[in-house]
């Protein structure tokens, strides 16, 4: 018994990363960034809205979140839609009320299927995010080209027919990407991308049709992934956006600018008995007179400021 | 196949021999830290997929990246807060990817042991040389990157196969003698360290490494509250800082840097470290430190009560 030799060869062993996308570098050693006003913590209030069909394909992995049961699976279908219907309304509700600027990352087929929804969006001075056709069009490694690149177009370009202004942003569904996603990404006019969780600060990334930027949007503090996939409670959730914020508030102190990118989903923190959780999370970090709640555009405008791109 | 790993034998908990950790200190205490380079594109095993989805796998692949590039100041930061040096169980293809993390765990005399080349490359499928010639490399690229004999090993992602602790003792002894290839973390049977049989008749030894306080399996596997997780880590000290009065015990904390320096948990990381180390008889320590203490001080006394009572008429 024994593997090919190639199994013990290392061909990317060398300096920085295994790959050519970014140059490797720690977060303590960059230079620090600054905030407007003087403002230590910028705050990212993410929202995702999606759509996930019914017919649901699970190509090349399953979806996170999506349909579990035979089709058709009318518990998950109804469940991720109650966000679109009821949850979101909460969500704006709570905005509102302390005085939010959200981001909305947005799937485009869901753009295009309720315009209701998003003109009500579109009233709160937010920022839009492509995230994708739908959640069942996953962008994957060894993907068609054609067709990934048709997936990003359109996405792109439906989002665009729909908004005031030109969609800098891109989320992928389920953050997974093929090794030419970020290029189809710059190819369409995409500034920057939310799917590699790999920094707790914007950096910039290469590809092939010029520079992006990858802002992280953190999975491991997402509602979804601590209240949906680890089962703790919403208080714990609570407890944990508040240590967070805690901690990167007192980091950038000593090393600058800090971000706290808070992701959320009305499917989960829309329902009736998690809501207040929501509330009692934008009352910590709305209230804080070191936090500066701005959109995801607006924190890239301000890193840009200060930061060349690279080459 | 056997039936049973047969490194050991039986040794029950009560009655041992008593271990005195120097200063009288009743628990020895060390935290390892996981460094580890996952790649974007690893190889296929025939056993083991590195990732769900195809390559590139961003969503494991980038929260790991995120662990050195963002995660291992904060956790260094705080070990050195509470006079703690690290013992860095090491994917050492790092040390040529991230020289500047090694040099940072030099400069604050932290120990590096073997965790293999990389996370991604498992030991499933390896011939015998080819696992020899991989424990080989690991203790090489420690030694060239940072002078030290490679004491310790746990087998990368936790893959094994029948040979891995006796090919890690030997390819010890062949390096540096008996200064390296000592030490075991891959078995968990015990919360003292215990001797271990391997094929050469080293004098070779399980250290107690803590699965059950590891944070990945605690948050990933789990899926424990990190508030919890500080109560886990104080109940477990106080046990076993209870139990060393009477016989020196071993605590544990395996971290990575990818999951306990996340914002929303160093909190609850820091309580903990903060609440061991404020206790007076903990002996503060590195996984070499506590492995050299026992084989000179404990190990032959174990040897002889391990027979004792396993009925040897010796």
């Amino acid at each position: 018994m024994s593997l090919d030799k190639h199994y013990l060869e290392y061909p990317e062993r060398s300096y920085g990363n295994d790959h050519d996308r970014f140059s490797w570098s720690m977060l303590a050693d960059r230079q620090a960034i600054t905030w407007p006003e003087g403002k230590a913590l910028a705050v990212w209030i993410n929202t995702s809205l999606q759509f996930y069909p019914l017919n649901q394909r699970g190509v090349p992995f399953k979806v996170p979140n999506g349909m579990t049961m035979p089709y058709p699976d009318l518990r998950h279908f109804t469940l991720r839609d109650y966000g679109n219907r009821v949850g979101i309304y909460r969500c704006l509700k709570a905005f509102e009320q302390y005085g939010v600027r959200p981001t909305f990352a947005i799937n485009s087929q869901l753009a295009r299927d309720t315009p209701y929804l998003l003109e009500q969006l579109q009233r709160c001075d937010a920022e839009f995010i492509c995230h994708g056709w739908n959640m069942d069009h996953l962008h994957y490694g060894g993907q068609d080209e054609q067709e990934e690149a048709e997936w990003v177009q359109r996405s792109v370009e439906t989002l665009n027919s729909l908004i005031d202004t030109p969609v800098r942003g891109w989320l992928s569904p389920a953050r997974n990407q093929s090794w030419k996603t970020p290029d189809l990404l710059t190819a369409n006019g995409i500034e920057y991308c939310c799917d590699w969780v790999n920094d707790d600060m914007p950096y910039r990334f290469r590809t092939d049709n010029g520079p992006l930027t990858m802002m992280p949007l953190s999975t491991e503090l997402e509602d979804q992934f601590i209240i949906g996939q680890n089962l703790h409670s919403e208080d714990s959730w609570v407890q944990q956006v508040k240590d967070a914020f805690d901690f990167l508030l007192a980091e950038s102190a000593t090393q600058g600018g800090r971000l706290l990118t808070l992701s959320i989903h009305p499917w989960m923190m829309g329902q009736p008995h998690r809501i207040s959780s929501l509330e009692a999370v934008l009352e910590y970090v709305m209230g804080h007179e070191k936090a500066w709640n701005a959109t995801s555009g607006d924190i890239l405008d301000a890193f840009n400021r200060q930061t060349p791109h690279e080459d | 196949m056997n039936e049973s790993l047969g490194v050991y034998d039986y040794w029950p908990y009560r009655d041992r021999p008593a271990i005195q950790w120097p200063n009288g200190a009743r628990v020895a205490f060390w935290v390892a830290p996981n460094i580890e380079f996952y790649e974007l594109d690893p190889p296929a095993n025939p056993q083991r997929k590195p990732w769900p989805q195809p390559s590139p796998a961003l969503p494991g692949y980038t929260i790991r990246d995120y662990g050195n590039r963002v995660g291992h100041r904060r956790q260094m930061d705080l070990l050195d807060k509470y006079g703690i040096r690290g013992s860095v169980s090491l994917s050492v293809a790092l040390c040529e990817h991230h020289p500047e993390i090694i040099e940072m765990c030099s400069e604050r005399d932290w120990e590096l042991f073997s965790h293999g080349i990389y996370n991604t490359r498992y030991t499933y499928g390896l011939s015998e040389e080819q696992e020899r010639e991989m424990i080989r490399d690991s203790i090489e690229t420690i030694y060239r990157h940072s002078g030290q004999k490679c004491a310790g090993y746990l087998a990368p992602a936790l893959s094994h196969s029948e040979h891995t602790l006796d090919l890690f003792a030997e390819v010890g002894s062949e390096l540096f003698g008996d200064e390296a290839g000592i030490y075991s973390c891959d078995l968990f049977h015990d919360d003292q360290p215990t001797p271990v049989r391997v094929r050469s008749g080293k004098r070779f030894m399980s250290m107690p490494y803590s699965l059950e306080m590891n944070d990945t399996i605690v948050y990933a596997v789990n899926k424990v509250e990190p508030r919890h997780y500080c109560t886990m880590l104080k109940r477990h000290f106080d046990r076993l800082y209870e139990e060393g009065s009477e016989s020196g015990t071993v605590m544990c904390i395996p971290t990575h840097n990818y999951q306990v320096s996340c914002p929303h948990r160093l909190k609850a990381f820091e309580e903990a470290l903060e609440y061991i180390t404020g206790h007076s008889d903990v002996w503060v320590t590195t996984g070499r430190e506590i492995a050299e203490h026992y084989l000179k001080h404990d190990y032959d006394a174990a040897l002889a009560d391990i027979d004792l009572k396993n009925g040897s008429a010796t």
